[in-house]
């Protein structure tokens, strides 16, 4: 009995052991090489782009048997990758920083930055406040800059109730926290004491469960919830027009200044091949289709010309 | 409990039966607490099924465990989460379990008690209690870029390893000092070598006690995803390890097992964290709940061979 308790361990270690180097020998052949080889397009970066790289992908996965991987370490995660080049190309809910970019010059990395989509970040309420339907930049802007005193919401409007203002919004390692401080701000940094969240649902469950709640998040996010959140019109000025963030406002240009534009940042020497090309030029061409299925909007047709025509040049 | 008074003309009759009675209920009292905290994790377990099991209704089916993911709630699937979370299962089992062991076995049995190997002690003790994204940063820095294994299965399972080794070495160790030392005296009198008496006496004694400390640390293991996140694990990819997406395949090309530590991988709990807090639908709610339900099922399979092997070896012990 002893002798058989031994070769049991002495196997389960044996297999244990001699399982692992097995495991790391070179590839031998390959059965299922398909049009690429084993090549896959490398992607990361901001979790709001990545829907839209996600449907690529899928796209492209079933008509040409094409893999990508999409990471989400975030717009700076993605960047900080990007120029190392250890990505082929960076999903991005912010434009490149001048820091990010001397970091790729400086590691011999040329880049192409495309256009792929428009999001409308809005401003959320809950569905039962009855006080708000259209607020100024300047109003969100004494509400949100750092330092701000603002508590309550008659503090903004005396006829608003004489409840404390609860507010939501992304982290500050989020694309969409730089992109509202500086549309809003026109700074760098929100004001502190608010709730941080790290994904947009948390955010928008915030916002459903407190009746005296302000947020703001990407578009998409609205449009799935809309039987549990109220989006608040924006004006600028006191006088301004009211406008509601739709795919009409967002498409048109005048639901400013929260309508964003997403990138995705390919980087040059990677779109020598193929497998990186014909995911790019789906993407930009084909694929734009695709973009309202996941929750943003298409860009106006002479932005996507503009974004078409960088791509080619980048590909001469 | 206040004594009775020394001087005392007409002591209470009463007195030492109400101490008597006292004495019970502290007791019946201990044990209905010690029984209320064993119900608690049942209580939560069962509560957070049920909920998790009506959240999933109707994702759950053949389609959603074999097919790839995808940015539709109807068309998505867990097919390469429930694929990079077994290799990396397995290869962080076949990394940890070895070197854990060895470690526990050198520092119970081989060596001295220096100063030295008290301070590797403490150090493995503290380790236990370290957040696991400091090990993301540190596999990162060391294998990814370093070593400049990239993002892939191997560089996630050496990481991994590292995670749990802290765990397989201490339950080890206790383990091997649950065996008495008559065993070893006994062994070492009728002339076994230290390599005969640790091989054939004290480490089949120990294996109970090394199951437990290993089913705990794969299985935090296999639930981790923030250090994935750091060495780069990535959310969505259009193949699993190696291209292998079915056993057959697996049986019948063993060569493309050779690929698997150079894949890509996401794990299950990246895909989980995808479905419920990233995605903008809220039909994919349902998603995450059915893969958290095929994420506890793979954890009680595992939990279930571990308790067979320990079983196994019980049944054998023999003193």
């Amino acid at each position: 009995m002893k002798s058989f308790v031994t070769s049991l361990f002495a196997l389960s270690l044996l297999i244990a052991m001699s399982g692992c180097p097995a495991e790391t020998k070179p590839a031998g052949g390959d059965a299922a090489a398909a049009g690429y080889g084993n090549d896959t397009v490398k992607i990361d970066g901001s979790s709001t782009v990545f829907p839209i790289s996600q449907i690529m992908a899928e796209e492209l996965k079933n008509k040409k048997d094409l893999v990508a991987e999409v990471g989400l370490s975030g717009t700076g995660g993605g960047f900080d990758k990007f120029v190392r080049g250890d990505i082929d190309i960076s999903d991005a809910s912010r434009p490149i920083k001048d820091g990010e970019a001397d970091k790729a010059k400086a590691a011999n990395i040329e880049f192409v930055e495309l256009k792929v989509a428009i999001d409308g970040l809005s401003v959320v309420v809950h569905k039962e406040n009855t006080w708000v339907d259209c607020m100024s930049v300047e109003d969100l802007k004494k509400i949100w800059e750092p330092g701000s005193t603002i508590t309550k919401w008659n503090q903004i409007n005396p006829e608003w109730p004489d409840a404390e203002i609860k507010l939501y919004g992304p982290d500050s390692k989020s694309g969409t926290y730089d992109y509202f401080a500086e549309a809003i701000v026109e700074g760098k940094k929100l004001r502190d004491n608010y709730t941080p969240a790290v994904n947009d649902n948390q955010l928008v469950q915030g916002v459903t469960g407190d009746k005296n709640a302000l947020g703001f998040f990407g578009f998409a996010y609205y449009v799935e919830n809309t039987e549990k959140l109220k989006a608040l019109s924006i004006k600028k000025g006191a006088e301004g027009e009211c406008v509601a963030p739709t795919k009409e406002t967002i498409l048109g240009g005048t639901y400013k200044p929260l309508s964003r534009p997403l990138y995705i940042y390919v980087n040059k020497a990677a779109l020598k091949r193929p497998v990186v090309k014909d995911y790019v030029s789906f993407y930009m061409n084909e694929g734009q289709a695709l973009v309202p299925e996941v929750g943003y909007v298409q860009l106006p047709e002479a932005e996507l010309k503009v974004a078409q025509d960088a791509l080619k040049a980048a590909m001469e | 409990m206040s004594e009775p008074p020394i001087v005392s003309i007409n002591p209470p009759i009463n007195e030492p039966v109400m101490r008597l009675k006292m004495r019970h209920f502290t007791s019946g009292a201990f044990q209905v607490l010690c029984s209320l905290s064993a119900w608690v994790g049942i209580v939560a377990l069962t509560v957070m099924l049920i909920v998790i099991f009506q959240m999933s209704k109707g994702s759950l089916d053949w389609k959603f465990l074999t097919s790839f993911d995808s940015a539709s709630p109807n068309r998505t699937g867990i097919l390469v989460g429930i694929w990079g979370t077994f290799w990396l299962m397995m290869m962080t089992s076949c990394i940890a379990i070895p070197v854990g062991v060895a470690a526990a076995v050198y520092l119970e049995e081989y060596a001295r008690k220096t100063w030295l190997t008290s301070l590797i002690q403490l150090n493995i003790s503290n380790l236990a209690g370290v957040p696991s994204i400091v090990y993301g940063m540190l596999g990162l820095t060391i294998f990814v870029r370093y070593m400049q294994m990239g993002n892939n299965l191997l560089s996630a399972s050496l990481t991994l390893s590292i995670l749990i080794l802290p765990i397989i070495i201490i339950s080890t160790q206790e383990a091997l000092r649950s065996v008495p030392q008559s065993i070893r005296h006994a062994s070492l009198a009728l002339g076994a070598t230290k390599w005969q008496t640790i091989w054939s006496q004290v480490l089949p004694a120990s294996v109970p006690g090394i199951m437990t400390g290993v089913i705990l640390s794969v299985s935090r293991a296999i639930g981790e995803s923030a250090p994935l996140i750091v060495l780069g694990a990535v959310t969505y990819i259009g193949q699993t390890p190696g291209k292998i997406e079915t056993i057959p395949q697996l049986i019948q090309n063993p060569a493309a097992i050779a690929q698997v530590p150079t894949s890509s991988y996401t794990v299950l709990p990246l895909q989980i964290y995808n479905y419920a807090a990233l995605q903008a639908k809220s039909a994919f709610r349902h998603e995450a709940a059915a893969a958290i339900i095929v994420l506890l099922v793979i954890l009680l399979l595992m939990s279930s061979i571990a308790i067979f092997i320990r079983h196994r070896f019980q049944k054998n012990l023999k003193w």
